[in-house]
């Protein structure tokens, strides 16, 4: 599922208390709608990726220099063409739904 | 080798250079405090942790280095609080170190714990909660390494008590690293932005705290000269360029010269350097500069088309960038361009002291300190209506020399201020100019003033109101004047005298102008009080949400 309002911001963080957040307490304090956040940690535990999904509008370019800012972000990536159902359908994905997997 | 959090702490700061510390001791970080004890470091003991904090800015802003404060944890650390927010508007490099309860006893709501992390992260450039000794020396470094580089900034380190006791075996200590100051530039936007600016009929160099930052001083004269370029300032780039060089045409925005912001309306190019287009200087932001090309320089990509779009914009360090640009810059007279910025001086000049020789006035005042102190003088104020006035009227001439609270806007910043000031600066005089309102909320840092002997002259704009308060209700909220006078005046100079400061009481003397001027000869810690008339209010000013064209007299 795509969607001209919405897209998909891919974050490299560090792995540690507090990660989280500095991601949510920047989208709060900048008033800023986090639509959608996934996370999990990959590799050796020591970095996550997280999925942020947001709406598409003139602050966009902001949130992303905003993000990038953050010390814990190592790499922050647009990516407009995942497919954003998963964030539509949480339930589902928990409820060990074989559609995701 | 072995090493306590605490020692550890120490030793790095000690390899840093950091010489002063301002903090105050209590349960959660007494281990550092022995640690500290017998080291090289001086320590300064405040009497509120939001004075050690400002303190450390003071050391900061007038050096331009990392300055580092001490709180304990819960209430040492929320006290902390507002003079870090002020230092993260202000880009204001300090790194403060906040002792907390033990690790073990973190989240069970312990004595004196506060989640330091969690209050700070909005208001820090970064911040770091310690989980194991080893970590320290790393953290050390890179929090100094966040807060002097590029765009600097306040960091918090926070530290369990158990950490600052248990040890960590060192052999090599690391190395402190260079701040990152963000030197290389594309070259397409360097031609580009020549030409704009070789072209440009009436251009206008729009200048602020970034010039001061990458010291760039030398060569933003350079180019404003040999373009003949006028140059308007922000509230925090005063002192940047000569105040009585004729391309300069004063403050910009809310109490602005209106020559300034009359001809940013009429700029065809504006060339804004080191700025953030904070709305005290813009006004109404569709009206600012409409009618002009933007070329917008900042070493923190995020302010570049953040409220206003640049036409050209160079993410990188304003010094820089102006070196690269300079040799492309032509020699132009612009002889109609200045003779119109000639014309709207003289037709809309400033503010003056009124003729009538009343030595009360706060820009007569203002005038005298001026005259009688050394060039070299820092000056702090506090936040009103005595703020604008001394940024409106002293002749700023250096950089370093005006500290002052811009972006928080923090009522009792000047006094701690100025401690940290003289107390980096000894061969320097300070004056800090304050309100009777500010001066009350970090009034028990006169004893740290005593205590340290600082050369610093506090002079107290005394008109028994929230000054800036009551003007805005008089003009703004139907004289509705609620909340902004004070029925209790105390004795300042008295109070003074009692926390063993000298101190001088205008209203009592019979020539003002000599008294305040041998009073600002002393060397040494002086208080003087000074009654101003509380009806007068700070012109021009532009109406909030206004446009700068449009100035209230």
């Amino acid at each position: 599922m795509k969607n001209e309002n919405f897209t998909v911001i891919e974050l490299l963080v560090n792995n540690h208390p507090g990660v989280m957040s500095h991601i949510t307490g920047l989208f709060s304090r900048r008033g800023y709608n986090l639509e959608g956040i996934l996370c999990g940690s990959i590799g050796e535990g020591k970095t996550s990726i997280m999925y942020l999904l947001v709406r598409k509008n003139n602050t966009f370019q902001q949130v992303i220099s905003q993000l990038e800012k953050l010390y814990d972000v190592i790499e922050t990536n647009e990516r407009p063409e995942h497919d954003i159902s998963v964030f539509f359908r949480i339930d589902n994905l928990l409820e060990g739904n074989n559609e995701f997997l | 080798m072995n090493y306590t959090g605490a020692e550890i702490i120490v030793h790095m700061l000690e390899q840093k250079g950091i010489e002063i510390i301002a903090g105050i001791p209590g349960s959660a970080n007494l281990p550092l405090y022995k640690a500290l004890h017998g080291s090289k470091i001086k320590h300064v003991l405040a009497r509120h942790e939001q004075g050690a904090g400002f303190i450390a800015q003071g050391m900061a802003r007038s050096t331009g280095k990392a300055a580092v404060c001490f709180a304990t944890s819960g209430p040492g650390a929320t006290n902390l609080v507002t003079a870090i927010a002020d230092a993260k508007l202000d880009s204001v490099p300090v790194v403060a170190f906040t002792g907390q309860v033990a690790s073990s006893f973190i989240g069970t709501d312990a004595f004196q714990e506060i989640d330091t992390y969690g209050l700070t992260i909005p208001i820090t450039k970064h911040n770091f909660l310690v989980r194991s000794t080893c970590e320290l020396p790393e953290i050390i470094i890179e929090a100094f390494h966040i807060a002097e580089s590029g765009r600097p900034g306040p960091v918090v380190i926070d530290i369990p008590k158990n950490i600052q006791s248990e040890v960590c075996n060192i052999e090599l200590w690391p190395e402190f690293k260079t701040p990152e100051k963000y030197d290389s530039i594309e070259d397409e936007k360097v031609g580009e932005i020549i030409k704009t600016i070789n072209t440009a009929q009436k251009p206008l160099l729009f200048v602020g705290a970034g010039i001061i930052e990458s010291k760039a001083e030398k060569l933003l004269y350079q180019l404003a000269t040999r373009n003949n370029i006028p140059v308007t300032s922000t509230l925090r780039g005063l002192g940047c360029f000569p105040p009585n060089h004729p391309l300069y045409v004063g403050m910009i925005g809310m109490h602005g010269t209106k020559y300034a912001n009359q001809l940013m309306e009429e700029a065809d190019v504006v060339i804004a350097l080191g700025v953030r287009f904070d709305d005290r200087a813009t006004g109404k932001l569709n009206e600012f500069c409409k009618n002009a090309t933007l070329i917008h320089v900042d070493i923190d990509k995020s302010e570049i088309n953040k409220l206003k779009m640049a036409h050209l914009s160079i993410h990188a360090n304003v010094k820089e960038v102006i070196r690269q640009i300079l040799p492309g810059i032509a020699e132009n007279r612009r002889l109609s361009w200045l003779q119109e910025v000639e014309l709207k001086k003289g037709e809309l000049p400033y503010v003056e002291a009124p003729d009538n020789g009343d030595p009360f006035h706060p820009l007569r005042i203002i005038q005298e300190v001026a005259r009688v102190v050394p060039e070299n003088t820092i000056i702090t104020t506090d936040v009103g209506q005595h703020q604008m006035w001394v940024a409106m009227k002293y002749p700023f001439s250096a950089s370093r020399t005006f500290l002052t609270s811009g972006g928080l806007g923090t009522m009792g910043f000047g006094v701690p201020v100025a401690i940290g000031a003289a107390l980096a600066n000894p061969e320097k005089k300070v004056v800090c100019f304050s309100g009777d309102g500010s001066f009350l909320m970090n009034i028990q840092e006169l004893a740290t003033i005593a205590e340290q002997k600082c050369n610093i002259a506090i002079i107290i704009f005394n008109n028994g109101y929230l000054g800036l308060v009551r003007q805005q209700q008089e003009l703004f909220f139907d004289q509705k004047y609620i909340g902004s006078k004070f029925h209790v005046n105390p004795d300042f100079a008295g109070i003074a005298k009692n926390f063993g400061i000298s101190s001088v009481d205008l209203e009592k003397s019979e020539h003002p102008l000599n008294d305040l001027e041998q009073a600002l000869k002393v060397e040494g810690p002086m208080l003087i009080n000074v009654p101003i008339h509380y009806s007068e209010n700070v012109f021009p000013m532009v109406p909030p949400g206004g446009a700068n064209k449009i100035m209230m007299d």
